[in-house]
């Protein structure tokens, strides 16, 4: 087998299986130094025993699986309805940007936006609703999950609209939908029953990381999210800081349960799959031609374009709060706008950001080179990554990270290995590898292996064929690839603090132990220059291949 | 793994297993010159972190020491990274040189030998610190025996607004009244938060007729005794808290953008001076102003320890020593800076040092040490540990 997959594989599974060990063996009860337990359930009847499980397993499900099935419903009828046109160029213009902006920011901006203090009830207050006060509502942590979901939908909506624009320019759309509008169908019925299996197909892995994200995610949990009690995975982290020793166990025995819950969620949704797919073939063959296209396809362009709202208006708040001097309820603006947040907050802003830039380049560079290795090892080797050893790969994304970071960290300083820049890397590179191969291998994949073998038949080396032909074909998807990679290195929280012993300060973990804090305009400050350290490179995809193809319109089409 | 433990430890440099002597400071401070010292304190306060800026400028100058300012949501997040790291053999160079640290977490690392020292009363300005009217050889009951050396003076105060609530209350039992009339207008940061068991210790020591029960250790027979008047005050106030008791802020600061939005006319602070600073940063309105309660309020040091294996033990207290000189008492005083307690005696200082203290502007919402008035024990620390565990119990998971 060629070197490139193994090394790969290698990366990706050494630490989540060393990770995994570290988490299976204190929670029977088997690690001695976390101390002794009468039996080997022990830690699983203290957490079975702890009041808010019930209702932190019950958030992290739905909170999970309707953030998932929302984005993807909104993403889906979007494309159905508007693919092709003005109007969609506009959504995927305003979108696709949105993806880099990391979910910390954006679930700031959201807080600061729909809160009862928020910009929205400013806007509109006192004039149209009387309050000098801001309502005593509970709207940000509500107890039902609610903000930390819509929270959720409107950053994974841009993530599952971009991996759907990538798959559709392997799915020849447009001929699709052209015949099936010639037989009468109308745009929404005619997409959804051509052109969404084949999109489905391609976006199914991106999807499955969606679910299995939403239902462990920290950050954004910690800021839209109930704590009375909190979602599990935010539990599992505070029983890993508690000073007491044997809670560190019980947070194993959750990271085990949590688990559990991904790989329940993720088996229900392939079933739900499945029928969908019964149902929807029984759909298409009765032949239906569609009712209410326009209706849903305005619900939908309405959705996206919420979403996108509630994202831009969160990154304005936020730069507003940055500049702001006292700014009372129920004023719409501060009283005065000022430099010294900036003046105060830049230089330290500046530094995190030169480390996060550096440790995001470094890292997606990395996770592009093994990601083109092991997709043209497959390619020239015939070595089939088949649908059962992806999953390998995609592992980390599976498990929540709460459940093997300190695993990884056990590790490296078993081995002696400094914490520093260097480590913070290699983890960031189990989570960067998996986005960066997952974005990339449907399309690279899903390319038309004819032109190799035409220019094959004309004298070309494998090499040249990669070189001139298929990445230069490819490189949109390879462009989006690495700034998905870089997006996801800026975000990273927990492998940062942990493997980086706190001696690493990135943008994130800056800004989130401000998070604790309140001070809105430090946090607008680090939000801002979070979301600026993922931008460029998705203002590089879309330019990019227009600049450099722009004489050769089939290779712009992404 | 074990075998690779063994064998980097065999590997490490005899050097740092050399005995660092504080007793000797003239050899500390030669040591110290060009070492990196990593401070985990708590980050979630800007001007917290401007302060430690601040020093690490200062001891760079002096002493050729580098400071780097590690920013925590919690500091049992140092404590954890420090057990680890025993447990995985790396007894020497850790990634933790020096914790700001308190009570419990003091308590812990102490009693599982992970601190460095004795080495506080050995630091030269320890001569200056005022050992009897402040409690800075005990950290919540427990012997501090010189594993820490503290660095600023905590009081609680309440902060109200007075455009919306002119008067202070007198009692918690004042204040629970004030709540049912208000209903909404208070809240505490969620417990386990260091300010929140505060509050419910200081509801505590308020409520109860004889507080001295709470300097001895927490048993099963007096626990349930002692506490019930507690649950019964919080069962009567958490409707009337702000969202209903259904969620809370997560810190002390974190009340602040409330008072400013006007969502809750009332919050506590561990920092009689946190109030004015915030006034100066727009971060609360200039209408704010601090109270303490008839019978007083708890107050407590804030330390810092330094773990058995930093690789700078030198540096870190030649740090601890620099925040106990009179240069950095005064600025962490100020209340444009930070506004924090001395841990001085001012007999001990020089006419000139104690001139810096007596001419700070304390700033408009920061009440004098007479004000501040009688300072109450912290309880000791079995108390806080069980309490926040019930407070998790009955009111962190059940809405």
């Amino acid at each position: 087998m060629p070197l490139v997959p193994l090394l790969a594989i290698g990366l990706m599974l050494g630490p989540v299986a060393a990770g995994l060990w570290g988490t299976v063996l204190p929670a029977f009860g088997q690690m001695r130094v976390i101390g002794e337990f009468e039996s080997p359930l022990e830690p699983f009847r203290i957490l079975f025993n702890w009041a808010g499980l019930p209702k932190a397993v019950t958030l992290s499900i739905t909170t999970g699986i309707g953030a998932t099935a929302i984005s993807l419903m909104i993403v889906s009828l979007l494309m159905a309805g508007w693919s092709g046109t003005r109007q969609f160029r506009l959504i995927e213009r305003m979108l696709s940007p949105l993806l880099s902006v990391p979910h910390a920011a954006a679930a700031f901006g959201f807080a600061f936006l729909v809160a009862p203090s928020g910009w929205l009830s400013r806007m509109i207050s006192p004039v149209l609703t009387g309050w000098d006060r801001p309502p005593d509502v509970l709207i940000v942590q509500d107890p039902a999950g609610l903000a930390m979901m819509l929270g959720l939908i409107i950053k994974e909506v841009p993530f599952l609209l971009l991996m759907s624009i990538a798959a559709l320019s392997q799915s020849q759309a447009q001929s699709s939908i052209t015949i099936a509008q010639a037989l009468g169908y109308g745009r929404v019925t005619g997409w959804l029953k051509t052109v969404f299996p084949r999109v489905y197909h391609q976006i199914r892995l991106p999807v499955y990381v969606v679910l299995a994200y939403s239902m462990s995610v920290v950050d954004v949990a910690l800021i839209l999210g109930p704590n009375t009690p909190a979602s599990l995975s935010v539990q599992i982290v505070k029983w890993m800081s508690d000073p007491d020793l044997q809670m560190r166990a019980v947070a194993a025995a959750g990271a085990l349960i949590q688990l559990a819950l991904v790989i329940g969620a993720l088996a229900f949704w392939r079933i739900t799959e499945i029928i969908a797919a019964y149902l929807g073939q029984r759909w298409i063959t009765a032949g239906g031609r569609g009712k209410c296209d326009s209706i849903i396809g305005v619900f939908a362009l309405f959705s996206a374009f919420v979403a996108a709202l509630a994202i831009i208006l969160g990154l304005l708040i936020l730069t507003i709060w940055s500049f702001a001097g006292f700014w009372g309820f129920p004023e719409a603006l501060p009283d005065q706008l000022t430099f010294r947040n900036w003046a105060r907050h830049g230089p330290g802003a500046w530094q995190a950001f030169g480390e996060t830039a550096l440790i995001a380049s470094v890292v997606s560079g990395i996770a592009l080179l093994l990601s083109i290795g092991c997709l043209e090892a497959e390619h020239r080797h015939n070595v089939q990554f088949t649908r059962r050893t992806v999953w390998l790969i995609y592992l980390p994304l599976l498990v929540p990270q709460t459940a093997f970071l300190p695993g990884i960290q056990s590790l490296m300083l078993g081995i002696g290995a400094e914490t520093g820049r260097l480590p913070v890397m290699i983890a960031h590179l189990v989570f960067v590898f998996p986005y960066v191969f997952l974005s990339l291998s449907d399309p690279y994949r899903a390319w038309d292996i004819r032109y190799a073998t035409v220019a094959s038949a004309l004298g070309a080396t494998p090499n040249r064929i990669l070189f001139r032909i298929r990445l230069p074909m490819l490189l949109r998807p390879v462009l989006t690839a690495v700034a998905v990679g870089m997006a996801v290195s800026v975000g990273q929280y927990l492998p940062t603090l942990l493997i980086g012993g706190g001696r690493i300060e990135t943008l994130t973990t800056e800004a989130v132990a401000l998070a604790s804090g309140a001070d809105r305009r430090a946090i607008g400050v680090f939000g801002l220059m979070q979301t600026g350290a993922a931008l460029l490179p998705f203002a590089l995809v879309l330019i990019v291949p227009n600049i450099l193809w722009r004489q050769r319109r089939g290779l712009r089409h992404g | 793994m074990k075998h690779l433990a063994v064998l980097a430890a065999l590997l490490a440099p005899v050097s740092a297993l050399a005995d660092v002597n504080p007793t000797d400071w003239d050899e500390v401070v030669a040591q110290a010159s060009g070492q990196t010292v990593y401070w985990n304190a708590w980050g979630g306060s800007t001007t917290t972190n401007e302060f430690i800026a601040w020093v690490g400028e200062r001891v760079a100058a002096e002493y050729g020491v580098t400071l780097e300012h590690v920013k925590l949501t919690d500091t049992a997040d140092a404590v954890t990274r420090v057990i680890s790291e025993k447990q995985a053999g790396q007894d020497d160079d850790g990634a933790i040189d020096m914790i700001w640290i308190n009570g419990a977490n003091f308590a812990a690392m102490k009693e599982a030998d992970l601190l460095f020292g004795p080495y506080a009363e050995e630091l030269p300005n320890w001569a200056l610190v005022d050992t009897e009217g402040k409690t800075v050889q005990t950290d919540f009951t427990v012997p501090v025996e010189g594993y820490e050396s503290p660095w600023a003076m905590a009081q609680v105060v309440f902060v109200h607004n007075t455009a919306t609530m002119p008067d202070p209350l007198g009692s918690m039992q004042a204040l629970q009244e004030w709540a049912q009339a208000n209903p909404g207008r208070f809240s505490y940061p969620q417990p386990p938060d260091f300010l929140g068991t505060t509050f419910l210790k200081q509801v505590l020591v308020d409520i109860l007729d004889d507080p001295s029960v709470l300097a001895a250790p927490a048993t099963d027979e007096t626990y349930a005794q002692v506490t019930a008047p507690l649950w019964a005050y919080l069962d009567a106030l958490t409707p009337n808290l702000w969202r209903e008791g259904k969620a809370y802020p997560a810190t002390g600061t974190a009340m602040f953008p409330l008072i400013t939005d006007g969502e809750i006319d009332l919050s506590i602070s561990f920092s009689p001076g946190a109030a004015s600073t915030a006034i100066a940063n727009f971060e609360l309105p200039d209408t704010v102003r601090t109270f303490v309660l008839d019978k007083g309020t708890i107050g407590n040091a804030s330390f810092v320890a330094i773990p058995y294996n930093s690789g700078s033990k030198e540096g870190a207290m030649v740090v601890a020593n620099f925040l106990m000189s009179p240069e950095a008492q005064a600025r962490a005083q100020d209340p444009a800076i930070l506004g924090y307690g001395t841990v001085l005696n001012m007999a001990a200082l020089s006419e000139q040092e104690r001139a810096v203290f007596d001419n700070l502007e304390l700033g408009i919402a920061t009440l004098s040490p007479a004000e501040l008035g009688q300072v109450q024990d912290e309880p000791h620390p079995s108390w806080m540990t069980r309490i926040a565990d019930d407070w998790v119990a009955r009111y962190g998971v059940a809405q």
